[in-house]
């Protein structure tokens, strides 16, 4: 219960410290917090629609999270997977407008296999090998290979052989049958499928099956939490290392596949949705935990819609989201600081003491 | 081939290479240090906001320049404090700054600049054509009317590598990089030394972001530097950390963006030779064109307490 608690306490900590700061900030800009902020929640959260549109705004950070969180577990870094989600999508995108034929579950469980599947060789082949043979740093490699996919979904729209004749960059939309139902009617704008829900939810359960249930996930956070014990214990820590990288390129490719037959239906240019790095920020946000992964995402699905809100009612820019997530990052990162700020009072106390006693 | 003839190419490479040759060699000093610099983004983003925000306010492009480097110097500065003095995960932190940098400048291009942006009346740095050079028949055109920074930038490159290969307190700072540790033994401060790499890199990543705001142009526009810190910590990688290296890298990057941009009418996809870089970048990892080894202590922390 005591660890339960030590470990919720950081990120809420650093999260309510990033909102203060972010309250300053617009104050001094000359707006009132509290309205900004109301406004952020209320938009969010504030009917159904909103609600619908936080759910599906979180779905792609979810699943995008659940495998960043599964690489940090086994001691990596994937920071590709912005790369890895548009790579898949334009995968399961080509292969929900070209195989027509099929009938609809068919060809949904399909396009997500394909996706994953595009997804799990794109985020694991190059850099997990590079990684397990010449030890160059996946966090390097996953960057690198995340520019080259963003610019590969690029050109495959304006101008490659994805584009749809005579249209603006876009890509043919998937086929009818293959596009997720909606909630319901009154959901419909939000966009919300609740397949989507269930495949979010079913990947957050798979996730921790397997990191905490099974052999293979005992082995990829002993890797990850003792590289050189695990391999004095005799796992094979080369192997262990792709299929960590491959499993988390596999959940950015499901984020990728899911939004596409889910909300996009077809290749867009919006390059720069960044799910990749925010789901980095869901990941750290909770503890690389996949049930945490679910709640942090949600979290940020409301910062992204509450944010839009936010720009439209009380006129501060949605980039203030971007603000408050920089700075939960960094005293995440930092509260280590915590315990030795804990511990320097307690030496000057006892100092202090003893030198009151003598 | 008659594109690599016209000189426009190769001033346009020298004049691409400069806001990815700064930063990385910034990024040689911090990781020579031993962090690991992914902040380069954030660091430029904050350098070419602030850069252009005081040449407005003050009417001077200099003092614009002087403010992006005392801005970037303290995001630098609060990078470093959290990578050297908290030991926290170095990546996960230039994320931060990265997220952080992004933010604050787009929400702070909004809500004091508002809806038109940075006004068309905001200085910018003088560009500059050297007397004699400019006379010589097919060099002097690469040289002629580039912007001051490209000069500084020359500068810088040889500056550095003397400074780190051929000064003691160059030598001591890349000990400080290789093994923290004994550095400490012989009595040299490893965290002074640190500290000052990673500030070093953030001075040169404002530099370049500078150069982007009030050098080429005399505007900011959201997420102006668009990737270039990490085009930069590629061109670092490629140039094995060393300054010849990454500027060696860093016109050869700057080339391939030249290159997209002359043949975009002859009807080739920008996007696959902006591919480039990175592709080169994963090559020379993979060790097929001679290893890049990074210094030992990249990315570790060091406690002296411990």
């Amino acid at each position: 219960m005591k660890a339960l608690r030590s470990t919720i306490l950081g990120p809420v900590v650093a999260t309510l410290l990033a909102i203060i700061i972010g309250g300053i900030l617009v104050s001094a800009m000359g707006y009132n917090p509290f309205v900004v902020y109301g406004s952020l929640v209320s938009g969010a959260f504030g009917n159904a629609a909103s609600l619908g549109n936080t759910i599906t705004a979180s779905i792609p950070l979810i699943l995008c999270g659940l495998g960043i969180a599964i690489a940090f577990q086994s001691g990596l870094f994937n920071i590709g997977a912005d790369g890895q989600y548009w790579v898949s999508a334009s995968a399961s995108v080509w292969v929900g407008y070209h195989f027509t034929g099929l009938p609809g579950w068919l060809h949904i469980i399909f396009c997500l296999v394909v996706g994953m599947l595009v997804g799990a060789i794109w985020g694991g082949i190059i850099p997990g090998l590079t990684r397990a043979y010449v030890g160059s740093s996946e966090v390097i490699t996953t960057m690198m290979l995340s520019y080259i996919g963003i610019l590969l979904a690029r050109y495959l729209i304006e101008g490659g052989p994805m584009q749809q004749k005579g249209f603006n960059p876009e890509s043919p939309e998937i086929a009818q049958n293959t596009q997720l139902p909606y909630f319901n009617q009154t959901l419909m704008q939000s966009q919300l499928s609740l397949v989507a829900v269930a495949i979010t939810i079913l990947a957050a359960v798979a996730a921790w099956f397997l990191l905490y249930k099974t052999t293979t996930g005992y082995q990829l956070r002993a890797v990850g939490f003792n590289q050189r014990a695990a391999r004095y214990a005799g796992m094979r820590v080369t192997l262990f290392t792709i299929i960590a990288l491959c499993l988390s390129g596999l959940f950015a490719g499901l984020a990728g596949a899911v939004q596409m037959l889910g909300v996009d239906h077809r290749l867009l240019d919006g390059f720069s949705s960044n799910y990749g790095y925010t789901a980095i920020v869901v990941s750290l946000l909770a503890r690389n935990n996949p049930f945490g992964v679910l709640l942090a995402g949600l979290f940020f699905g409301a910062l992204t819609t509450g944010g839009q809100n936010m720009q439209i009612v009380s006129n501060v820019p949605a980039a203030l989201t971007d603000v408050l997530q920089g700075l939960i990052i960094f005293f995440v990162a930092c509260e280590r600081i915590v315990p030795q700020i804990i511990q320097w009072y307690r030496r000057r106390r006892s100092t202090r003491s003893s030198v009151a006693a003598s | 081939m008659n594109i690599f003839a016209d000189p426009q190419i190769w001033a346009s490479t020298l004049s691409m290479a400069v806001p990815l040759a700064l930063p990385a060699i910034g990024g040689t000093f911090s990781e020579r240090t031993g962090v690991v610099n992914i902040a380069m983004e954030g660091i430029m983003l904050m350098g070419a906001f602030f850069g252009v925000a005081f040449a407005y306010w003050t009417g001077s492009a200099w003092i614009g320049l002087l403010m992006a480097l005392i801005i970037g110097g303290l995001t630098s500065a609060a990078f470093a404090w959290g990578a050297i003095r908290v030991s926290a995960d170095q990546v996960v932190l230039g994320m931060a700054i990265n997220i952080f940098a992004g933010g604050i400048t787009a929400f702070l291009l909004d809500t004091v600049f508002g809806f038109s942006g940075t006004p068309v009346t905001t200085p910018k740095l003088p560009n500059v054509s050297i007397p004699g050079i400019d006379q010589i028949p097919y060099i002097g055109q690469i040289f002629t009317n580039q912007s001051i920074l490209v000069y500084v930038m020359i500068a810088i490159v040889i500056l550095s590598h003397w400074f780190l290969f051929h000064t003691r307190l160059g030598l001591r700072m890349r000990s400080v990089g290789e093994n923290p540790l004994a550095a400490d033994t012989v009595g040299i401060n490893v965290w002074r030394l640190r500290y000052s790499g990673v500030i070093i890199g953030g001075l040169l990543s404002a530099l370049g972001g500078a150069y982007l705001s009030i050098g080429v142009l005399n505007s900011f526009s959201v997420n102006m530097t668009n990737g270039r810190g990490y085009i930069a910590l590629a061109a670092m990688i490629f140039g094995k950390w060393t300054p010849f290296g990454s500027f060696g890298a860093a016109l050869l990057f700057g080339f391939s963006t030249a290159l997209g941009i002359t043949l975009q009418g002859h009807g080739v996809s920008s996007n696959l030779l902006q591919m480039i870089p990175y592709a080169l970048t994963i090559v020379a990892l993979t060790g097929l064109v001679g290893r890049s080894i990074p210094p030992a202590a990249d990315g570790l922390p060091y406690d002296p307490k411990r």
